[in-house]
């Protein structure tokens, strides 16, 4: 596998493509959790950590499970049951082994089911890494780093807004414009200037 | 029952209870796809087939599903008919499945259809929740035209195809990711307005 294609990975992932930015997946936890840069910063980990285990795993049932059956178009129904279980198991396992990281990232693990962002991942991953039932070469490896960066994406730019939010608090905004409508309005700026990544080709 | 408040089920989700622009649900899909018009309505469509029937089926179920997992049982319910709009979309109006894309198997993540699911089909008979279903989608529907309408006119000069005017180019940025987020943005707003307008 050559460096290039891996390298092209990231920077898309995580700059040109960006899950919230650019692709508009999973703004709910964007615009809902970006209020502090703490709470931004545990949601950010618990993504990261859903996404790359999401993606390892529905890339297994897919290549070992659907194809070999037959059952290509079960994907949605299939995915969205092993996003759900895995978060559902995920969170019993950190509940038991370490109460603390529980507390940093137990609530939002629940949240991050119905997160398109983790479902649009592993779709992303199928539709890309498997060109007429065959897997790519490598692509396990491909989809590991994709689901990551694209975890490392969201967070950049949850991280950025709650950044930008907690200083806006003390902005005087419109009153018509308060809360939602100027996140929406600083998002369209911010990915106003992730488009010029755009320029990066590889 | 009395008609006007069978009614009230129904035009609730239109203007007082609007899916995307008073409960800010659903919005992933209503920014990516508002490019035309004519991805807006499909995808306005898709979705409310999908609640619809999901509010029908889940409505019929709910005395039977134990409470404890009444939401992955609702998350299989609504899967299974994503799948079925997924499979006839490909099959009757590719070019519209490859314009929506990952957006169509995404349907099912969409919080307004768990949203009505929980909250409404959960606790209401068939007749109510097919109502509240074809309200919603409908609202989502023109929430999702709406902005479509805007970013088309405004990003390509067009609406459903034809051209409107050629004499000045169009503001590309619009149909761009940032177009979206800043049309969605004002429209709330505007909508803010008006309604303290309104009660003051």
């Amino acid at each position: 596998m050559d460096v290039g294609i891996i390298l092209s990975i990231i920077i898309s992932m995580v700059f040109v493509n960006n899950f919230v930015l650019s692709k508009f997946l999973g703004l709910c936890p964007f615009l809902g959790v970006s209020r502090n840069i703490k709470p931004a910063i545990s949601m950010g980990m618990a993504v990261i950590f859903v996404m790359t285990l999401s993606g390892l795993l529905t890339w297994l049932v897919y290549r070992f499970v659907l194809l070999p059956l037959g059952l290509v178009y079960l994907r949605t129904i299939v995915f969205i049951l092993v996003i759900a279980s895995f978060v559902q198991f995920a969170e019993m396992v950190i509940l038991k082994k370490s109460p603390a990281l529980y507390r940093a990232l137990g609530i939002y693990l629940p949240l991050i089911t119905t997160n398109c962002a983790v479902l649009g991942v592993t779709v992303l991953n199928i539709d890309t890494f498997f060109v007429n039932g065959k897997s790519l070469p490598g692509g396990l490896v491909l989809t590991l780093l994709q689901s990551f960066f694209a975890g490392i994406g969201f967070t950049l730019a949850l991280l950025l807004m709650a950044g930008i939010r907690e200083r806006l608090d003390l902005a005087d905004v419109p009153k018509s414009l308060r809360g939602v409508p100027i996140a929406f309005i600083v998002a369209s700026l911010m990915s106003l200037a992730f488009m010029g990544f755009n320029g990066f080709r590889f | 029952m009395d008609m006007k408040k069978t009614l009230k089920e129904f035009t609730k989700g239109i203007l007082r209870e609007n899916p995307v622009f008073v409960i800010a649900l659903g919005l992933c899909p209503t920014l990516a796809v508002s490019v035309s018009l004519e991805n807006a309505l499909g995808m306005g469509l898709a979705a409310s087939f999908v609640l619809l029937f999901s509010n029908l089926l889940i409505s019929a179920i709910r005395n039977i599903v134990p409470a404890r997992i009444r939401i992955p049982c609702f998350i299989v319910v609504i899967a299974s008919f994503v799948t079925i709009v997924e499979l006839l979309m490909a099959a009757f109006s590719p070019q519209l499945a490859r314009q929506l894309g990952i957006f169509v198997p995404l349907i099912v993540v969409n919080c307004i259809i768990l949203g009505r699911a929980e909250s409404f089909a959960s606790r209401n008979t068939v007749f109510l929740s097919v109502l509240d279903g074809l309200g919603m989608g409908l609202g989502f529907t023109l929430a999702l035209s709406l902005i479509a309408v805007i970013r088309e006119f405004l990003g390509s000069g067009k609406i459903l195809g034809h051209v409107l005017f050629e004499s000045f180019p169009p503001a590309t940025i619009m149909i761009l990711a940032p177009g979206a987020l800043l049309t969605m943005g004002l429209l709330i707003g505007l909508i803010n307005l008006i309604t303290s307008r309104n009660k003051g």
